[in-house]
């Protein structure tokens, strides 16, 4: 976990030029997606910097409030990951999370924000390299998007 | 430039206004404006809403007539779903108006407008109130019209839920009926009461305001009259109804223009905007924009209980149509072009809605088990009017096949009165300020006198949302004639 | 010599409201003249004819409680509020505008511009080929003419002003404002910046419908569906806010037959509302399949509508983003 820290610190340090690097939030449970993202670190795998982690018991911890906070709070992107359907370690938590995040995104998308910036993926303990390409593509797909800046969008 | 006198808030009505008088420099009045500074925007955040949702958020456009907007936002969605009531549910639509009726008149006559005539236009701002009502008609009486208004609000809290903001009406109908015997009973008890009410009340208009030479003389002064357009609800015998029916016009010498079922509103109705108001003025689209005009050939209208009355041709239940016959035989005929007489108009609605509503509440549909229906048709377009106490209320909606709101359209009981509102107060304001004379308190009341006559319900009107633009340039010579217009676009 | 008690002097306003407020208070009905035994309403457009010059000349703190209603949306309605803010020893924020923006801040939803094109251009019955709108500023034959400015976002009260204490609700029940107003007379208040009047619990604790425990397992649309009567509206598949938001109301809307649509606001410590109303319908959907659980939460039309129906200037995000 420090690792992908010290690697977002370390990103933002040297980003060249000023170019927009994008700042995603992503809440990883425990069990299944933040072990998956420890074992694409020890994996040595190269991936974009550019998720700032919150670990959760289960992704069905995740209150759209967070998503929310998130966005309103400069964010430019969400990513929440968790267990395969059938695999949670609290049996169907992560249904929960299957059953707001719908309802969330058509919430998301009359407020304007585009559908590309939150994004949801299971990722079980042993998929690092499933990991790297979700971080991967969530950061490109923000960085096309541009920044969010959602402060401008309230004081309009 | 010379003076102005500004008039902020104007007070004893619904919503937001102010008046601007601007004087000659001999102190007599130039010109004078009425605007509205206030608007919200519901016909354009109606658009994305499931359609049933609209009468539970269209009602928000006024808390003193919700029901009016509820009611056109109900039968604006039937017409979407193109469902037909069964007669319980058409007939609890109607009970649920008229007592709402009875309430919102009795509010105006005590404690908006009337106070004018109760108290006397010059008596101190301080009395000039419900307050100095109650003190001037007795605690009796004062009691009776608190019980009034608190049963009112007892039968629209039994039928609609809520007290403010009713949510019982749906596309269909409503969704609750009274099926209870204990609120059936209580409903025929208040009612019957009603009518006795509304007989009392005619009572103080006859003993304070029509025995009093003085306000009869203001009432039939020049400066209050207005001789333009009239609309109103009609029913197949052309008697006036508040719920449901056609749409009639008459002009000035008091013969019938249009007649109009809702579908067709926009063939006869058209809003204009003007850069000094945010509230839009409606005017007879088949006329075409005169200008705030009045005599034959204006295309301006009004759509107040007096207009109703001038409209139709009479009441629909006796002890109205006694006191409709009695007011024109009074006030010299039909049509009656005195602002001020619309208090006694509405102290005749007041008569009608308490025997409608007691009618209704004694009709052997209104407690059955059909008070509403499940709409099965795919949802495309319907229009609603009502006639709201204020003036003929349409709700015109389009929805996509599952009935989410794509499109709306709102023309507003007060909105129809705005350029009846702006030539009433200047013409009010020409006759009470003149030259020479310092301007009083009590005057300036008396140029307000002009629109609570109108029981104006600017909530209602500033429903739809403007902002700041582009520009006309008339250019006019010095007697008026536009010679060039220049508009940036 | 006897010593008479000053009357408290009260006020009672209105900015981007319906008048709705204004009738709700008379709702208590005898329990007015209480209120007249002790306290002169000092300023009241709707009901007494004074103006906003009489207010200018008051000392700071002249008033003793003002009730403001309606949602901030103009510059008028915004330095109206300051006025009163100032000339007011005790704010209160009274109904749903004043707390949370209330149904006008569904206009949030769209920009200023689209609105002013919709009304002053596309509604079927205006007529305006001269594409007029109306002024800040204009002068008409030499007569110089304003409005107020509009905002492009609907705000709360609190946002604009320091509110000592708020009463929900559109509108506010008899029982809440009574309340209310009993513990403004009796001092029997709690710490500023709370709710008074209302309850701490979800519109659940006074709904009459059973609760059978059972998970959701299809949404339905009001007038689309007959409910029986019997059972908890959101088990039986209509979203009902209830469960998110806050009692006191008596839950009226539920005895009428209808679904809670949160006028109380959020509960106590909530941030967003219409986001705990996700979590809570997301929590109660029954499946362990994926695709069926997208499928029935997909039933679910209007979510910035009809979740936020009352509290979109309260929400989180505050406003729709403009494209382009």
């Amino acid at each position: 976990m420090s690792e992908t820290v010290t690697q977002a610190h370390a990103a933002k340090e040297t980003c060249p030029g000023g170019a927009f690097e994008p700042r995603i939030i992503g809440f990883l449970c425990w069990w299944c997606s933040y072990t998956g993202a420890d074992l694409a670190g020890t994996s040595r795998i190269k991936y974009s910097p550019n998720v700032e982690v919150i670990r959760v018991m289960c992704s069905g911890r995740v209150d759209p409030t967070f998503v929310l906070h998130a966005l309103a709070g400069g964010a430019d992107g969400v990513l929440i990951a968790g267990c395969h359907p059938g695999d949670c370690h609290y049996i169907n938590g992560n249904m929960k999370t299957a059953a707001r995040f719908p309802l969330l995104m058509k919430l998301l998308k009359q407020y304007g924000i585009e559908e590309a910036r939150v994004q949801m993926e299971w990722v079980s303990a042993s998929e690092g390299e499933k990991f790297a390409q979700v971080v991967d593509k969530i950061t490109e797909d923000v960085r096309k998007l541009g920044p969010l800046n959602w402060n401008s969008v309230v004081s309009e | 430039m010379g003076n102005r006198v500004t008039i902020d808030p104007i007070t004893r009505l619904e919503g937001h206004g102010k008046i601007e008088i601007f004087l000659k420099d001999d102190g007599s009045v130039d010109n004078v404006f009425f605007q509205v500074p206030e608007l919200r925007g519901f016909e354009k955040f109606a658009e994305g809403r499931p359609v049933e949702e609209l009468p539970r958020i269209t009602s928000r456009i006024c808390g003193v007539c919700p029901e009016a907007h509820s009611t056109a936002s109900a039968k604006a969605c039937d017409a979407v779903y193109g469902v037909t009531l069964p007669p319980t549910a058409a007939k609890l639509r109607e009970l649920q108006y008229s007592v709402f009726y009875v309430g919102d008149h009795t509010t105006h006559f005590y404690a908006l407008g009337g106070p004018d005539f109760v108290m006397g236009p010059d008596a101190p701002p301080a009395l000039r109130n419900i307050i100095g009502v109650i003190g001037k008609v007795g605690l009796e009486l004062g009691r009776e019209v608190i019980r009034t208004r608190m049963e009112a609000h007892e039968i629209a809290g039994m039928l609609g839920g809520k007290r403010v903001h009713p949510v019982n009406l749906i596309p269909g109908g409503m969704s609750k009926g009274l099926v209870k015997p204990d609120e059936h009973k209580r409903v025929l008890e208040i009612t019957e009461r009603f009518v006795e009410f509304a007989k009392h009340t005619m009572k103080i208009f006859n003993d304070i305001v029509l025995a009093n030479k003085d306000y009869v003389d203001l009432i039939l002064s020049d400066p209050y009259q207005l001789a333009i357009n009239n609309m109103g609800l009609v029913d197949a015998n052309n008697k006036v109804n508040f719920y449901d029916g056609k749409v009639r016009v008459t002009g000035v010498d008091g013969k019938e223009l249009f007649k109009y079922s809702p579908n067709e509103y926009l063939n006869f109705v058209a809003e204009r905007v003007e850069p000094w108001s945010y509230l839009k003025f409606p005017y007879l689209k088949q006329i075409g924009w005169k200008g705030f005009v009045e005599g034959p050939g204006t295309s301006v209208y009004r759509a107040t209980p007096l207009s109703r009355l001038n409209a139709s041709d009479g009441m629909a239940t006796p002890l109205a149509q006694a006191e409709y016959e009695r007011m024109y035989s009074t006030l010299g005929g039909k049509p009656v072009n005195s602002t001020l007489a619309t208090h006694w108009a509405r102290c005749v609605e007041i008569m009608y809605a308490a025997e409608r509503a007691y009618e209704l509440a004694r009709d052997t549909d209104i407690t059955g088990p059909d008070y509403r229906v499940i709409p099965t048709a795919t949802p495309k377009e319907g229009i609603g009017i009502v006639e709201a106490p204020r003036g003929t209320l349409t709700h015109h909606y389009v929805t996509d096949e599952k009935g989410i709101v794509v499109r709306a359209n709102l023309i507003v009981g007060t909105t129809n009165n705005n350029a009846p509102i702006c030539m009433s107060i200047k013409k009010a304001a020409q006759g009470v300020i003149k030259a020479g004379k310092d301007i009083t308190e009590p005057m300036l009341n008396k140029v307000e006198m002009a629109f609570r006559a109108y029981d104006p319900c600017f909530g209602c009107a500033t429903h739809s949302l403007p902002g700041q633009m582009p520009l006309v340039v008339n250019l006019r010579n010095a007697d008026g004639t536009l010679i060039r217009s220049l508009s940036r676009l | 010599m006897e010593s008479t008690k000053e009357k408290l002097k009260l006020a009672f306003y209105w900015a981007a409201s319906c008048g709705g407020c204004e009738i709700s208070l008379l709702e208590i009905g005898e329990r007015i003249l209480k209120v007249v035994e002790v306290a002169d309403l000092v300023f009241c457009p709707c009901l007494v004819d004074t103006k906003y010059k009489d207010i200018e000349v008051m000392p700071d703190g002249a008033l003793d409680v003002t009730f403001i209603n309606g949602a901030i949306r103009s510059s008028e309605n915004e330095h109206v509020a300051k006025l009163l803010r100032k000339k007011s020893k005790v704010l209160i924020s009274y109904g749903s505008c004043a707390c949370d923006g209330g149904i006008p801040s569904l206009a949030n939803l769209f920009t200023l511009k689209d609105i002013k094109q919709h009304a002053y251009h596309e509604t079927d019955s205006t007529d305006n080929p001269q594409r007029v709108e109306p002024r800040v500023k204009h002068t008409e034959n030499g007569y110089e003419l304003v409005l107020p400015e509009l905002w492009n976002t609907v705000r709360k009260l609190n946002d604009i002003v320091r509110v000592d204490y708020y009463i929900p609700g559109c509108a506010p029940a008899a029982e809440t404002t009574w309340n209310a107003i009993e513990q403004l007379l009796t001092g029997a208040l709690p710490p500023l910046g709370n709710v008074i009047g209302a309850g701490k619990k979800a519109v659940c604790e006074e709904c009459p419908y059973t609760k059978k425990d059972e998970r959701i397992t299809e949404f339905h649309r009001p007038h689309l569906f007959r409910a029986d009567g019997e059972q908890c509206l959101l088990e039986q598949g209509l979203v009902c806010l209830g469960a998110a938001t806050r009692s006191g109301c008596g839950a009226q809307c539920l005895q009428c037959g209808m679904p809670c649509r949160g006028c109380y606001g959020a509960l106590p410590d909530v941030e967003d509302m219409g986001a705990k109303m996700i979590s809570a319908i997301g929590s109660l959907v029954a499946s362990n399949d994926e695709e069926e659980v997208k499928a029935v939460m997909g039933q679910i039309e209007d979510p910035a509508g009809t979740l936020y129906r009352f509290t979109l200037a309260n929400s989180l995000l505050v406003r729709r983003k403009s494209d382009g």
